[in-house]
């Protein structure tokens, strides 16, 4: 029976411990090491949750990103095509102008050539005709030296005279 | 693996001490008299007013903690001077003798019977009726064995949790280290499993700080019992003043805590006919007492039964008189051992589960 009796001693000094660690437990241990573990269980919540927003902020980012790559590369091509164009475009032009210039040249070389030609020309028909009046001239001295050249002469024309 | 060999043979250095601590005390009593097991249990499971670390039962070394006794004034001396005092043998009605203890030098005028202490008659003696002194007893409030063992758990106790506590402060929320480490897990179960599992949601946050109080203490108190020697190997979560207290404790937070829809249940249960609620409130009154009544029973018994166990199956080798029985008897005690660490855990942790849910079923609201 002993061993179900309660001790009032006993009882007396559990009441009073107890009741002791239960406070300095719950004032200097449970209080600081439950905040901690509070704080830390919302921090690391707290954390995950940003986590997951900068997943989604990075994803929506890469997404801006990749729109502005393409952009940027479509700018780009525009940039190049319109450039090459541009190059193509004032090849073009200078090629024309070159040909343009050198067929200027060549027709001012020729309209040069041609009144060169015409002015050689000129001058050699003059200088024909000078020589041919001299000829002529040395020709008529030589047939018409004696009487009986400038008798024949008139009796040949003469007789080409016809008498209508 | 070097490691495991030195920790082995510092097990085997252990237990070899042990051996010689324990035993000695019966091995002495049984070359004297006839072994009596039951005894041997039942003083160890018992409080005393000496802590007996080795030697036989009397003489042995042992340490004698203070009498503290409340008889017109407070009287204090050691429990040295019972147990050094003079041993009386009164012969009884039926012829059967009694032995006590007299006090000497300032326990003068008390005597120690089974641990109980009482005040001489005018004759100078106990006076026995039946089998139980008839004298007066003064308050006793002495530092009993289990006082001792109680105080030295609740210190150890605080130190451990204030070095816990000390952790987070220092460093603030971080992830723990050390004993925090070790202790933080065991902490969040009780909060997580025992209150917020049984408890609303919105209201368990006030009975944590008591659900890890009783858990802690149960569970730490009942792994010193397992320690054979100083400052182990009391008995005191096996004790019915203990869990008698500790069951009056939520007795008291379930009672306080109970809301108009708790009492409602108990006084007018509702639907039910009208005779069956008047039927119904004493059975219901007996059922807020019952409830922490099997938790009182629950601790004691367990606990109790497993020092009976182990003390039992080590006294085989002294009820056979021979050594060679250890070899049945010690692995047999190991794994009874082994297991009461199991026990120990889990009957704090039944306690603290149990206190839950009686308090979550008394600040329950109505769910109509």
């Amino acid at each position: 029976m002993d061993l179900i009796k309660p001790d009032l001693g006993l009882l007396v000094w559990t009441g009073i411990t107890f009741s002791l660690l239960l406070f300095l437990l719950a004032k200097f241990a449970w209080k600081p090491i439950l905040n901690a573990v509070n704080t830390r269980e919302q921090n690391i919540s707290e954390a995950l949750e940003l986590a997951e927003k900068t997943k989604a902020e990075m994803q929506a980012l890469k997404a801006e990103n990749d729109q502005i790559l393409k952009a940027a590369r479509a700018e780009r091509d525009q940039i190049l095509k319109e450039a090459k164009e541009a190059a193509n475009h004032m090849v073009e032009e200078a090629k024309g102008k070159a040909k343009d210039e050198a067929a200027k040249i060549v027709e001012s070389a020729r309209q040069n050539i041609n009144s060169e030609k015409a002015a050689a020309m000129a001058e050699i028909k003059n200088h024909v005709a000078s020589l041919s009046l001299e000829i002529a001239e040395k020709v008529v001295r030589h047939e018409l030296g004696s009487d009986d050249k400038q008798k024949a002469l008139a009796t040949q024309l003469a007789g080409e005279i016809k008498m209508n | 693996m070097q490691q495991a060999g030195k920790f082995s043979s510092l097990l085997q250095i252990f237990v070899f001490a042990l051996s010689f601590f324990v035993f000695q005390p019966f091995a002495h009593a049984s070359e004297e008299e006839n072994f009596n097991v039951g005894e041997m249990i039942m003083h160890h499971i018992k409080d005393a007013h000496e802590w007996h670390i080795a030697g036989p039962e009397h003489g042995g070394t042992s340490i004698y903690l203070p009498i503290i006794l409340l008889d017109n004034g407070l009287i204090t001396f050691s429990s040295k001077h019972f147990y050094h005092g003079k041993e009386v043998e009164v012969l009884g009605k039926d012829s059967v003798t009694y032995h006590y203890m007299e006090g000497v030098g300032p326990a003068e005028g008390y005597a120690l019977y089974h641990e109980e202490i009482y005040k001489l008659n005018n004759n100078g003696e106990l006076h026995f009726v039946g089998d139980h002194p008839h004298n007066a007893s003064p308050t006793d409030l002495s530092v009993t064995k289990n006082v001792a063992s109680l105080l030295f758990g609740s210190l150890l106790i605080l130190l451990i949790m204030f070095a816990v506590a000390r952790f987070y402060r220092k460093n603030g929320a971080v992830a723990p280290k050390g004993i925090a480490k070790f202790l933080e897990p065991i902490i969040v179960m009780v909060r997580d499993d025992i209150a917020k599992a049984n408890i609303d949601k919105h209201k368990y946050h006030k009975y944590v700080p008591y659900l890890l109080t009783i858990f802690f203490f149960i569970w730490i108190n009942n792994m010193l019992g397992l320690i054979p020697i100083i400052p182990g190997g009391a008995n005191l979560t096996g004790n019915i003043t203990i869990t008698l207290f500790l069951a009056f404790c939520t007795l008291l937070v379930t009672v306080f805590s109970g809301n108009k829809n708790y009492w409602g249940h108990i006084f007018w249960m509702p639907g039910i006919p009208v005779p069956m609620k008047i039927f119904m409130i004493p059975i219901e009154l007996i059922g807020i007492l019952t409830k922490p009544f099997a938790l009182m029973i629950r601790l004691f018994a367990n606990i109790t039964a497993g020092h009976i166990i182990v003390l039992a199956l080590i006294s085989i080798i002294f009820i056979n008189k021979n050594i060679a029985w250890a070899g049945l008897s010690v692995p047999m005690a190991l794994f009874i051992s082994v297991l009461e660490i199991l026990v120990a855990f889990l009957q704090g942790f039944l306690f603290a589960m149990l206190s839950a849910l009686f308090i979550g079923a008394a600040v329950e609201e109505a769910h109509h």
